[in-house]
Formats: structure tokens, sequence, C-alpha cells
């Protein structure tokens, strides 16, 4: 079963923000919203900078889901993080709950009125027809209903940032890991690696 | 006067006694319900056209659509796409 998953490779990441700009055109993502965005620590500092492109984890227990008042958010079979707009109210008590500041929202007018919630959406819509008019214009494209992933991993030119089905893109980092012998700190080994250490050949079918 | 004076000492002894009282402090959470609408799954739509589509898989088979994403999944791994190692 499937369980959809980004995975940023800060060993890897050149801070282009092609991932924020796929994003932004792939899904028309309005003004002063931004799904996704480049962190960058240690900037300037020779051989300490790191960057990661974080947006929606999809958390496998999702705090936005937990503090939301109307209940409008869903996880899809797949493990995505998905809401209902209609249902928003865009109290906002998300943004307080993510640990990624993932939920944004559109500001307009003198008052700065606060919109519907956005987020990223894993490229998956939302609750209307797939593939439809009115699903672009609220959640963005489905490429997940197209066959595709998301455009931000997709289009990642140092594919630093990988997007899929965790066990396919843990499996991906961890050979890439151990090739080059560095970057396991970054997470973990045992988390993301699963049992070995680092320098070690990955176990056959093994599943981090 | 004695009916008063006892009946504000049974009153006195009700509020003293009640304010003794344990009762549940702790809000109990309770998991909310998804109230949207239904969606509907990847994996429920037809292919798009060979030229447009990401992968091939049968419609409704939910096997064959995860089976075609990690194929291309497997496009971010340059060393199996590029080098076939």
């Amino acid at each position: 079963m499937a369980r959809m998953k980004f995975l940023v490779d800060a060993e890897r990441c050149i801070e282009c923000n092609g991932c924020v700009t796929a994003c932004k055109n792939e899904n028309e993502v309005p003004w002063g919203v931004n799904r996704r965005r480049v962190v960058t620590i240690n900037d300037g500092v020779v051989g300490a900078e790191k960057s990661i492109s974080v947006a929606c984890m999809h958390c496998s227990d999702a705090p936005c889901m937990a503090v939301c008042p109307v209940d409008c958010f869903y996880r899809t079979e797949d493990g995505v993080v998905l809401h209902d707009k209609d249902l928003c109210i865009g109290c906002g008590y998300c943004f307080y709950a993510c640990p990624f500041g993932a939920p944004q929202f559109p500001q307009a007018g003198a008052f700065g009125l606060r919109g519907k919630m956005d987020k990223c959406t894993f490229c998956a819509g939302g609750p209307e027809a797939d593939r439809s008019e009115a699903e672009f214009k609220k959640y963005g494209r489905n490429r997940l209903a197209e066959g595709k992933l998301p455009a931000c991993a997709e289009m990642c030119s140092t594919k630093a940032l990988l997007g899929g089905d965790g066990d396919v893109i843990a499996d991906i980092y961890r050979e890439r890991v151990v090739r080059r012998g560095k970057g396991s700190e970054v997470w973990g080994w045992g988390t993301a690696y699963g049992p070995g250490k680092p320098g070690a050949q990955p176990a056959a079918g093994g599943k981090s | 006067m004695r009916r008063a004076a006892l009946g504000a000492a049974v009153l006195f002894a009700a509020l003293f006694v009640g304010g003794c009282g344990e009762s549940e402090q702790v809000v109990v959470y309770k998991q909310g319900k998804y109230q949207g609408k239904p969606d509907t799954q990847p994996w429920d739509n037809a292919p798009l056209a060979a030229e447009q589509r990401g992968g091939n898989w049968t419609k409704s088979d939910r096997g064959s659509w995860e089976t075609a994403i990690n194929q291309r999944a497997m496009g971010q791994h340059e060393h199996k796409r590029i080098y076939n190692q």
C-alpha cells in the first residue's frame, strides 16, 4: 500500500527554487501563497550552508487535522492529507498547529481579509471531480490522477527533492547515501535507512 | 425561626459538601470526522492519452496504478535511470 511522502536531501539542494516555481506554475497558486518554500540555514557560511525544500509533509498523524474546528481535512487511501475548501472557514488553527508552516492563507483587501486555507496537495487535487476545471481552480492540478508525481519533485534538477511512495523514495535515498558515504546524519540512520551502518551495502529488498 | 435556621443550615451543608465534589476537570478529546465532500481515488480515472500520461494502468485497479507510479518514482534514481546500475 503506497503512502505518499516527500524526502529532501540537504546534501543536494542548491537553493535554486525550481520546486517553488514548478509548484506555482503547475497549480497556478495565487499571489502571496507559497505552497512550497526553500529554507536555508547558515546562509553564506562556507561549508555550513544547507538548504531544504519545505511544504506539507502529509503527516501520518496530522496536527492540522486534529485541530480543525470544522473537520475539513481528510487523508486519502494513498496517505495524502487534503482538505475541502468549501468547508474551510479560514480560522488559521491549522497554521498554528503545523510544525512546517504549510497552511497558507491568501490575503486581499485593505484589512488583510484572510481567505480559505491553501496548502500543498501532493498534486492530488481535492474533493471535486478528478481532472475537472473546478478541481484545478480550487486545488490545482491532480497529477496523481494522471499517473504523475508532484511537479516540484519531478522538476528538481539535482533530485534533492524526492516524492512518491515512502518505501520507494527511502530506498532511492538509502542507496544514494551508501554510495556517497555521507548524509545519514541529517535524518538519522536508523530512522531513514533501516538497520545497518553507513557505508554498508543495503540488504536486498530491504525497507527502511 | 427555627425552621429558617434549619433550612439555612441544610443549604449551607449542601453547598459545603458540593464544593468537595470531584467532577471531571480534563477535557476529553474526541477525534473529529471529515465533514466534507467525498473524493475519488486517482486509480478510478482512466489513463490519459499516451502522449500526455505519466503511466499506464487499468481503471479502478489500485495495484496497477501503484506499479505505474512507483515505476515513475524510480525515474528519480539517477544511478538506475542513467547508469543502469
